[in-house]
């Protein structure tokens, strides 16, 4: 009897059964003996020298156990790391987890009270007296490069930390006599990430061991990172990521909250508990995007590209944090897209400005670049007169070609864009709704529709280490599973990619139930521990699958040599002899001679017989380390109608066909696109960090940085074609980040597209209904298209948001 | 967030309110259903000494028939607004303009007079009773909605007066009622919304009120396009065309959301759809 | 200190509290019903949505002292103590959650929505979980599990059949 396969079908999340009851275990519901509770002052100004901190009332308030300066723990608390040093000589300034001279961003910590509630510590915080010399905020890129600009970093001279330039083949002979030259400028609005569940952080010490609970993506790495901070040893830090809300790359962090926990703990001997608020979190969580892209785009006059040059400057906030200067560097080799070129120039340039340092948000670096290229793509078709569609055609890697060398140096393993394209064409009811379209506008309706398309691929896994490190990245990029048959047949699977809703404890169940043949309730999934999971790269990019899924097939396979061993000794067989299906071993030919796992498994326990040299126990463990990215793609469809009276954007429909190889679990991946539609679309419509003319974070709540609910969203149709990776075994590529990537340019696409017969080319984002009636009015960007110009980037005004 | 230390009283009848809030000083603060005021206490916006809740007055509960009018009291939540059968039949604007009140679970807890007292031009319900002509009645006396809002998130209310509800006349019963709100998201306040009544005889405009929501530091009337539809025909022809001056006389701020010229403009596109879905044209 | 007696999840307490003490703390911190997370400061996200004599609230926007008196019930006092709720199963069915830190907030809001209007369709789903936010699902299976949740709590057509 063979059981269904595991892999592929639609099995309900084990992990559901706490998450519907209220028996989950998010870090703000651990208690501890003793536990006191720490709040922290943040800055109210975006850079100013601290000339004085007065915390001697604030000590004697009610249940006040300690308050620290940042010049109290100067000598212990460090700097805050940077792990990705993309250039050898890139300004990397200090950035302790408590400001002690200078104050750099609104809401950067200066000082720490630790009280017995949380409502004593808030208090407190209130009777703190700080005095501040204002310096000047440095809010705007493009004049923090220029000579003479105030500087966020007195000390290093420049406001520039970096710059990074790529080159492929001869972009000037691709641009010299070009017939077609678009010039674009798009800004990558700043967006918070907002992670349902609040950041938290619980310290406890025994001794000298301490552990600390974090609602964190990177329990393995934060532990690393902590020991170096603090110089409280490795192996004598332990840290937990219990249940954690979501993340989308804000947890992917080493947070100087973090870091206070541990010394306030060291310090005072009693464990401590900091949550965060919302708004305090929308001020110091890392944000996310916030590019400045100067793009020129080379064309032959059939459509054909020629080449491609990008200019970014992309702002780092204050300091450098974990992976800051890498975010758009990962973008570099993605604004290609899916399309053959000659030649491709990119540049960046990171920023300092006196705002809240930015880092990894869903897609990070992809969804810059993928929206370039596919805003580009359809100003090419609309600059042309062709159907969107047909200008991608033209130019997208076709199925047979692969595997494909990108102009950025890439090698596409597999793809089909053409099905995927094919499939989305007719969900979506194509060539019915340019019909609607064309009726629309020759009956001049106020209510116009707008077609959108976005054909993306991204890349995923980030690894392998070894390419990793040629980017000067600080880690490696593999991943550690580790699979142990219990006696009773039942198996523990140890995973070091840290699930925080991504689904790991059922699809890396059903991986293990059908490698080793037993039912999916059988295995039970460990990870998020550094005590239990003691290896592993964590959870972000979406490698999880790709890179710790492979890790732990690998591993299944190495328990099933094993016990293929041990099966040929208990059969007295040889090896090579023995089959194994359906979770038991027999001989070829004598199939009434079989061993189950379990009894494999049990006998291998006990050790009472074993073969010449064999280990007991059928444990195993295993790395995986790609040999390569794996890039899921996909083709996206959106119909927006644009009221242009108002400016409204309404979405009518969405058609999203995902190409993420091989699936795992279809229930899960679905959920995945979803969710990343909803955050590329409110990227499109909705989300902006703003900040004021003095720095201020003005979107602080959830009242003024708008996420979108229920109603504000279309249903989805959702499908998929399967080009299996040929770089794993799985064939899997990678999916929580597609829906991110792939939308907001298709949703952008798709206003344009309503707006072009009046002119309008750009609308920036988020596209507020103010922005759409602006550009309706000719307030919208001024760019240049200009047929036989050579290179050169143009310049175009922002649309600024002084006024809004 | 974590609100500042307050004292608490919960006094059982309006006397008894007004004396708390007379003896709090400045110092004191009504809360009816707290969901514009928890928020605000709890990001350290608002530090008041002494919180007066006012949930057990029972002359603040229930819609009352006076006959010519209602009146509502300032505890009726939002639910109950919904649900309450002498609105619907004679202030149905005020149901429609309730129904696009923040959220279920808001509205369950948020008060009629609360949000009222609270004097937000961005609340859906001011722009209303603004139109309506309704009749703040206070434990001391009555104030006209055009004397009830003063400014930004300021009423004329005495600091020791306390709302007891809102006489709304049920003369605008027969007429056509629609509240356009104009939103970014779902969880947005209106960008600009509009409260109209429409009283038609056959095709022309008998009469019509106009209350706009954010369009100044307080609810204004559009009365030039009151004024312009009135004796007009009903038709959207004509309803876009008187309401071209919408913005009259406004000076709507400029915002996350909206710069004032936008919402001038809004008002005008607004107004003209308002109209024409109250006329049911 | 005011006292306050407030039922919880069946359970009844009498507790001192400061007059500022959240409702959604005094779950959580004092009587350890940490079921109820919470997610924002002011009122937009619904994590903390619980019923208070039986109607949705957010219990971060609610004083305890204000539910003096009152019935409050969480996503802990959902189901009969032996199976799910069928909102809670049709939330697993329909893989309408995720991270699930919005998810006891987001049943509780749903269960109200259903008291209100048994049948749902899925624009009134989506406008009547507007007070409720989720990151990671995008919303449609939510709409999808409270739609099936409203066919399972309704009366099955050949029950009804039966009792005519």
């Amino acid at each position: 009897m063979t059981a269904a396969p595991e892999i592929g079908s639609a099995r309900l999340r084990s992990e559901d059964a706490r998450l519907i009851t209220g028996r989950t275990n998010w870090t703000d519901n651990i208690q501890l003996p003793g536990l006191l509770h720490a709040a922290f002052l943040r800055s109210p100004v975006a850079h100013a020298r601290i000339t004085a901190i007065d915390v001697s009332e604030a000590r004697e308030r009610p249940g006040v156990i300690a308050v620290f300066t940042g010049a109290d723990l100067a000598d212990e608390q460090g700097s805050l790391p940077c792990a990705w040093p993309v250039t050898e000589d890139m300004v990397l300034p200090d950035h302790p987890p408590i400001a002690v001279s200078e104050v750099r961003y609104v809401g950067e910590p200066v000082a720490v009270v630790v009280a017995r509630d949380r409502y004593a510590a808030a208090d407190a915080l209130e009777a703190i007296d700080v005095d501040y010399e204002s310096l000047p905020a440095v809010l705007d890129m493009e004049s923090a490069v220029r000579e003479g600009a105030d500087l966020v970093h007195a000390d290093k001279g420049t406001n520039k930390s970096y710059e990074w330039v790529f080159e492929a083949g001869d972009i000037d002979a691709a641009f010299r006599d070009a017939p077609v030259v678009i010039e674009r400028r798009y800004v990558q609005q700043r967006l918070i990430p907002t992670a349902m569940e609040p950041r938290a952080v619980v310290c406890s010490a025994v001794g000298d061991e301490y552990t600390l609970w974090s609602a964190t993506q990177i329990p393995h790495i934060l532990r690393l990172m902590l020991a170096t901070v603090t110089g409280i040893p490795e192996h004598r830090l332990r840290v937990v990521a219990p249940d954690v809300g979501g993340g989308f790359g804000s947890k992917l962090q080493v947070y100087g909250e973090e870091v206070a926990c541990l010394l306030l703990t060291k310090r005072l001997g009693r464990p401590i508990k900091w949550t965060e608020s919302r708004s305090e979190g929308n001020a110091t969580v890392h944000h996310g995007r916030d590019q400045i892209q100067r793009l020129s785009l080379a064309a032959d006059s059939d459509g054909r590209i020629r080449g491609l040059k990008v200019d970014l400057l992309a702002d780092m906030g204050a300091y450098l944090m974990l992976v800051t200067p890498g975010i758009p560097l990962l973008g570099a080799f993605m604004f290609n897209g899916i399309y053959k070129m000659d030649a491709y120039h990119f540049k960046c340039a990171g920023i300092f400005t006196t705002k809240t340092p930015t880092d990894a948000y869903r897609g990070a670096g992809r969804p810059e670049a993928t929206y370039a290229i596919e805003r580009l793509m359809d100003e090419l078709a609309g600059e042309l007169s062709l159907d969107p569609l047909e200008v991608r055609r033209r130019n997208w890697i076709k199925h047979e070609e692969f595997p494909y060398e990108t102009i950025a140096g890439l090698t596409y393993d597999s793809g089909n864009y053409e099905a995927a394209t094919d499939k989305a064409r007719q969900l979506f009811h194509y060539d019915e709704l340019r019909a609607e379209q064309a009726d629309r506008r020759d009956r001049g309706d106020p209510v116009q529709l707008g077609i959108g398309v976005s054909t993306f691929t991204e890349m995923c896994g980030l690894a392998p280490s070894r390419v990793l490190g040629s980017l000067s990245y600080g880690a490696g990029g593999w991943e550690h599973a580790s699979v142990r048959v219990l006696p009773s047949g039942k198996v523990e699977v140890v995973t070091g990619s840290s699930a925080h809703g991504q689904g790991h404890e059922t699809a890396w169940a059903q991986i293990t139930a059908d490698r080793l043949g037993v039912p999916f309730e059988d295995v039970r999934v460990l990870h998020g521990d550094t005590a239990v999971s003691p290896k592993g790269m964590d959870t972000y990019g979406s490698r999880s699958l790709a890179v710790g899924g492979v890790a732990l097939y690998n591993a299944c396979d190495k328990v099933i040599d094993k016990a293929r061993r041990m099966a040929a000794h208990l059969l007295e067989a040889d090896e090579k002899d023995i089959d194994f299906e359906g979770g038991a071993f027999s001989v070829r030919g004598v199939p009434d001679q079989s061993r189950t796992l379990q009894e494999v498994s049990l006998a291998a326990f006990a050790a009472h017989d074993l073969p010449e040299g064999f280990e007991p126990s059928l444990d195993s463990d295993a790395t995986h380390d790609p040999d390569n990215f794996s890039f899921p793609h996909g083709t996206h469809l959106c119909a927006a109608e644009v009221d242009t009276e108002t400016g409204y954007v309404k979405i009518r429909s969405y058609v999203a066909v995902d190409d993420v190889g091989k699936v795992v679990n279809p229930l899960i991946v679905e959920g995945q696109v979803h969710g990343g539609l909803a955050q590329g679309i409110a990227q499109a419509l909705y989300e902006e960090a703003v900040y004021d003319a003095d720095g201020n974070l003005t979107t602080t709540t959830m009242a003024d940085y708008l996420l979108p609910a229920a109603s504000d969203l279309p249903t989805f149709t959702t499908d998929r074609t399967e080009t299996p990776a040929t770089t794993n075994p799985l064939g899997v590529k990678g999916v929580g980040e597609a829906g991110t990537i792939a939308s907001t340019p298709a949703v952008v696409n798709a206003i344009v597209d309503a707006l072009r017969p009046y002119g309008v080319d750009d609308v920036p984002m988020p596209c507020t209904p103010e922005r759409v009636w602006r550009a309706l009015r000719g307030g919208g960007p001024e760019h240049s298209t200009r047929p036989g110009a050579g290179g050169g980037l143009g310049s175009a005004t922002e649309d600024s948001r002084s006024e809004a | 967030m974590i609100p500042g230390s307050f004292d608490y009283v919960r006094p059982s009848s309006l006397d008894e309110a007004v004396s708390a809030l007379r003896d709090a000083g400045d110092e004191g603060k009504v809360i009816a259903g707290g969901q514009s005021l928890l928020p605000l206490l709890r990001l350290r916006l608002a530090f008041p000494e002494v919180l007066i809740d006012v949930a057990s007055v029972p002359e603040l509960h229930g819609v009352r028939d006076e006959g010519s009018s209602l009146l509502v009291g300032a505890m009726t939540t939002h639910y109950d607004v919904l649900r309450d059968p002498l609105i619907r039949e004679h202030a149905p604007l005020v149901a429609a303009a309730t129904s696009t009140v923040a959220d279920p679970a808001v509205r369950h807890r948020g008060t009629f007079g609360g949000s009222l007292a609270h004097a937000d031009p961005a609340g859906d319900l001011p722009a209303v009773v603004l139109a309506m002509d309704g009749v703040f009645v206070t434990s001391s006396r009555e104030i006209p909605a055009a004397e009830f809002f003063a400014d930004y998130l300021t009423s004329t209310l005495e600091p020791d007066e306390v709302l007891v509800g809102v006489r709304l006349p049920k003369a605008f019963a027969g007429w056509g009622f629609h509240y356009e709100k104009f939103h970014r998201t779902a969880q947005a306040w209106a960008i600009v919304g509009v409260a109209c009544l429409v009283d038609r005889s056959g095709g022309e405009v008998a009469g019509a009120r106009i209350g706009l929501t954010n369009m100044g530091s307080t609810p204004v009337r559009a009365s030039a396009v009151e004024a312009a539809v009135r004796g007009g025909a009903a038709d959207r022809e004509a309803f876009r065309a008187a309401a071209a001056s919408a913005a009259e006389g406004t000076s709507p701020p400029s915002d996350l959301h909206g710069s004032s010229d936008y919402r001038r403009h809004l008002a005008t596109v607004l107004t003209a759809r308002a109209l024409s879905a109250a006329a049911g044209v | 200190m005011p006292r306050v007696s407030i039922e919880v999840d069946g359970v009844k307490y009498d507790d001192d509290v400061e007059p500022r003490l959240l409702l959604a703390h005094y779950l959580r911190d004092r009587l350890g019903k940490v079921g109820t997370p919470i997610g924002c400061d002011t009122s937009n996200c619904g994590a903390c949505t619980v019923l208070l004599d039986g109607m949705s609230v957010k219990s971060c926007s609610v004083l305890a002292v204000q539910a003096d008196g009152q019935d409050v019930t969480t996503i802990e006092g959902l189901g009969d103590g032996q199976g799910l709720h069928p909102l809670q199963r049709a939330f697993h069915q329909e893989h309408a959650l995720q991270c699930g830190y919005c998810t006891p907030g987001m049943i509780m809001a749903a269960l109200d929505l259903l008291r209100e209007n048994p049948d749902p369709s899925d624009e009134e789903v989506r406008e009547g979980l507007e007070g409720n936010l989720c990151r990671c699902t995008g919303y449609q299976n939510i709409v999808r599990a409270v739609r099936r949740a409203a066919g399972d709590l309704s009366p099955k057509p050949a029950q009804q059949e039966a009792t005519r």
